[in-house]
C-alpha cells in the first residue's frame, strides 16, 4: 500500500496525471484498435491452417493482393512526387487564388467515396468528358486497372500535401541561400539540401497514401471494372466473400492484407528513422 | 428552468418512443430491383390492412444485392418478411441463422413465388449490332454488361439462361455450355455487384451493348427513357422464381405474425397480381397474365429444378468458390 503510494507520488511528480493517460490510452487502443483487430485475426482460425493457405493462395486472390498493393505503391508515388510540387508551390509563391487552392486540397478528404468514384468513372468512362478525349488514342483508364490508380491518387493527395506542408513551412529558406551562396545551381539546392530535410515527411506522406490506397473501398469499385484476375482489388473480394456467406475465407484474406499492410508501414517507419537520424 | 424544460422534452421524447413502439410495424427485406414493386404493393396492402382491422401499419422495405441482403439478415438485420431473388439466399438464412425452417419453400403455394420473371436483353435504340440471341452475345466485339454472379441473384439467373442455351441448341453438351459461357463473360468488360449497377452502367455510362437483365428492370428503363433502348426476347431464357418467406424467429420477437401472414398471402390476391403485373413481373394469376400477354411474351423458359436440379446443386456447381463460373476467370482457360 505505501510502496505504491510512494511509486505513483513519484510517476506524478514526473508526469503529471501519467497513471490516469496512461490507463486511459491503454483502455481507449484496446476497445478501439486491439480488440476489433483480434476478432479478425481470430477468425480464420475456424479453418485449418490447409484451408486458410488454400483460401490465400488461390490464384484470384493473390491477383487482387498484387493489384491492391502494387497500385497503393505506385499511386502513394505519384502522391508524393506531385504532392511536393504543390506543397512548394503553396508555401513558396504568392498568387491570386492561393487560398482557394489550398482548400480545394482537402476536397477529397471530405468527399464521400462513393461520390468520388461516381465522379470519376462518369468523367473518365468513354462517354466522358476525359474518358472521350483519350478514347481517341485508344486509352482506357475507367474500367481497367489504370482506372484503380486514377481512384487510388485522388484520394491519396491530401494526406502527401497535409504531411509535408507544414514541414515546409519550417523550413525556411535560409539554408537554400546559404546553398547558392556556396554556389549550388537551384536544382542542387533543392535535390541536395530541402528533398534530404524532408526525408521523413515525405516517407510519412507516402505511408498515409499508401494506407488509404490498400484500404479504400468505396471508391474504386465505381471505376475499377472488377473482373476477377483484372481489375478486381482485395477489398472488393472480401466482401464478395462476405456476400457468399464465406466469413472464414473474407477473414483470411483480411488477416493477409493486415500483416502486409503492417510490415510495409514497418519498413516505412523504419526508412523514416534512419532518414531522420541520417539528417 | 430550462433543466425542468429539457427534461420535459426528454419524458415527451420517451412517450412518444414508447407509442412507437405499440405501432404496428413490418420489414420486408428484398433484392435490388423490387423498390418500385414493393412500394406500390406495400401501400395498398396497408390500405387494406387500416380498413380490415383499424390499425395502422408501418411497412418498410429494404433494398439492396439479393446475397448482401440475406447475409445482413443472417448477421442480425430484424427482416419479418425476406423477398429474395432466389430460393439459395433464403436457404442461407435458414440454414445458418436457423431464423426460419428448412421447409420453408413448402409453406406458401407455388414455390412460395407469388409471381415470375425471367431474363430478356436491353439494346440502344435501333439495335445497332443487331443482337437477336444469346449466339450473338459471344461474337467478338460485342460488349455485355451483367453483374457478378456471385453477389448477384439476377446475374445467376442471367448465367443459367445462357448456359441453358447453349446446352439446348443442337448438339449441345456440358462442355459446350462451358465454353459458351466463358466465351460470353470475357465480352462482359465490367461486372457490377447488383442489378441497379449494371442498368447505371449500361443506361447512364454508355458503356456496352447489351444489357442481360431481369423482364422487369428492362421494361422500368424503356418507361423512364423512352425511345432510347428496345427489348431482344431471346429464343429461349429461364424461369426466374424471387421466393418470398416468412422469418419465424424474427415475428415471434416482434410479435406481429398475423400481419406478416396477411401480407404474405396477400400477394397472391387478384389485387396484387395485378398490381406485380403493372410493375412488369409475370402474375402467377393465368386471368391476370392473359391480360397482360402483350407485355410478356411466351418463349421457352428452363427451370432451376428440373433442367439444374434446384438452387442447391446449380449453386455448388456453377458459383461456389472453384466453380464453373470462377474456373472463366483462371488464366489459361
Amino acid at each position: 500500500m505505501t510502496a505504491a503510494t510512494i511509486s505513483s507520488r513519484s510517476a506524478r511528480g514526473r508526469f503529471p496525471g501519467f497513471g490516469l493517460s496512461l490507463g486511459f490510452t491503454l483502455f481507449y487502443l484496446t476497445g478501439i484498435v486491439l480488440v476489433p483487430l483480434l476478432a479478425l485475426v481470430l477468425r480464420p482460425f475456424e479453418l485449418h491452417l490447409q484451408d486458410f493457405w488454400t483460401a490465400i493462395s488461390a490464384p484470384r486472390v493473390l491477383a487482387a493482393l498484387r493489384l491492391s498493393f502494387g497500385t497503393a505503391l505506385a499511386a502513394a508515388a505519384i502522391d508524393t512526387f506531385f504532392g511536393f510540387i504543390v506543397v512548394w508551390v503553396l508555401v513558396r509563391y504568392r498568387f491570386p487564388g492561393k487560398r482557394l487552392m489550398d482548400a480545394l486540397i482537402d476536397l477529397p478528404f471530405a468527399l464521400p467515396t462513393a461520390v468520388a468514384g461516381i465522379a470519376l468513372s462518369t468523367l473518365y468512362a468513354p462517354t466522358g468528358w476525359i474518358g472521350s478525349l483519350l478514347a481517341v488514342y485508344g486509352i482506357k483508364v475507367a474500367y481497367t486497372p489504370w482506372g484503380v490508380l486514377v481512384a487510388m491518387i485522388f484520394i491519396g493527395l491530401p494526406f502527401t500535401v497535409r504531411t509535408l506542408q507544414p514541414v515546409l513551412q519550417e523550413l525556411g529558406r535560409d539554408l537554400e541561400e546559404a546553398a547558392a551562396t556556396l554556389g549550388a545551381t537551384r536544382g542542387q539546392a533543392i535535390l541536395r539540401v530541402v528533398v534530404p530535410m524532408m526525408a521523413p515527411a515525405l516517407l510519412t506522406g507516402a505511408a498515409l497514401a499508401f494506407a488509404r490506397g490498400v484500404g479504400e473501398y468505396g471508391s474504386i469499385i465505381f471505376i475499377a471494372g472488377n473482373l476477377p484476375m483484372k481489375s478486381e482489388i482485395a477489398p472488393l473480394l472480401i466482401v464478395t466473400k462476405l456476400e457468399q456467406f464465406d466469413y472464414a475465407g473474407a477473414a483470411s484474406i483480411g488477416v493477409v492484407m493486415l500483416a502486409a499492410s503492417f510490415v510495409m508501414l514497418l519498413a516505412l517507419n523504419a526508412l523514416q528513422v534512419w532518414a531522420a537520424k541520417r539528417r | 428552468m430550462r433543466r425542468i424544460l429539457f427534461l420535459a422534452a426528454a419524458a415527451l421524447a420517451f412517450a412518444a418512443t414508447a407509442a412507437g413502439a405499440a405501432e404496428l410495424k413490418l420489414l420486408n427485406v428484398s433484392y435490388d430491383p423490387t423498390r418500385e414493386l414493393y412500394k406500390d404493393l406495400g401501400d395498398a396492402f396497408s390500405k387494406q390492412w387500416k380498413a380490415r382491422t383499424g390499425e395502422t401499419l408501418t411497412l418498410s422495405t429494404s433494398n439492396g444485392g439479393s446475397g448482401a441482403q440475406a447475409r445482413a439478415v443472417i448477421d442480425g438485420l430484424q427482416a419479418d418478411v425476406v423477398t429474395l431473388a432466389l430460393a439459395a439466399d433464403i436457404d442461407a438464412i435458414s440454414a445458418k441463422a436457423g431464423l426460419l425452417p428448412a421447409d420453408w419453400q413448402k409453406r406458401l403455394p407455388q414455390n412460395s413465388t407469388p409471381y415470375t420473371s425471367t431474363i430478356v436483353f436491353l439494346v440502344r435504340k435501333g439495335n445497332p449490332k443487331k443482337i437477336k440471341d444469346w449466339s450473338d452475345l459471344v461474337k467478338p466485339g460485342i460488349e455485355v454488361i451483367t453483374p457478378n454472379p456471385k453477389t448477384s441473384g439476377g446475374a445467376r439467373w442471367a448465367y443459367l439462361a445462357a448456359w441453358s442455351f447453349a446446352q439446348k441448341t443442337p448438339g449441345g453438351n456440358v462442355d459446350k455450355a462451358k465454353a459458351f459461357v466463358g466465351a460470353l463473360y470475357r465480352n462482359v468488360p465490367v461486372l457490377d455487384s447488383g442489378a441497379r449497377g449494371s442498368t447505371v452502367t449500361f443506361t447512364k455510362r454508355g458503356l456496352g451493348d447489351v444489357l442481360l437483365d431481369w423482364e422487369n428492370e428492362a421494361h422500368l428503363a424503356l418507361k423512364e427513357s423512352p425511345g432510347k433502348y428496345e427489348i431482344v426476347y431471346p429464343s429461349r431464357s429461364i424461369l426466374a422464381e424471387p421466393p418470398v418467406a416468412l422469418v419465424d424467429k424474427n415475428i415471434d420477437r416482434h410479435n406481429n405474425r398475423k400481419v406478416a401472414e396477411a401480407f404474405v398471402n396477400y400477394l397472391y390476391t387478384p389485387e396484387a397480381q395485378e398490381i406485380q403485373a403493372r410493375d412488369f413481373y409475370r402474375p402467377r394469376n393465368p386471368a391476370i397474365l392473359a391480360k397482360y400477354k402483350a407485355t410478356f411474351p411466351n418463349i421457352p423458359l428452363a427451370s432451376i429444378n428440373t433442367d439444374f436440379g434446384g438452387w442447391a446443386k446449380a449453386q455448388q456447381t456453377h458459383f461456389a468458390d472453384g466453380g464453373v463460373f470462377d474456373k472463366i476467370y483462371q488464366p489459361g482457360k
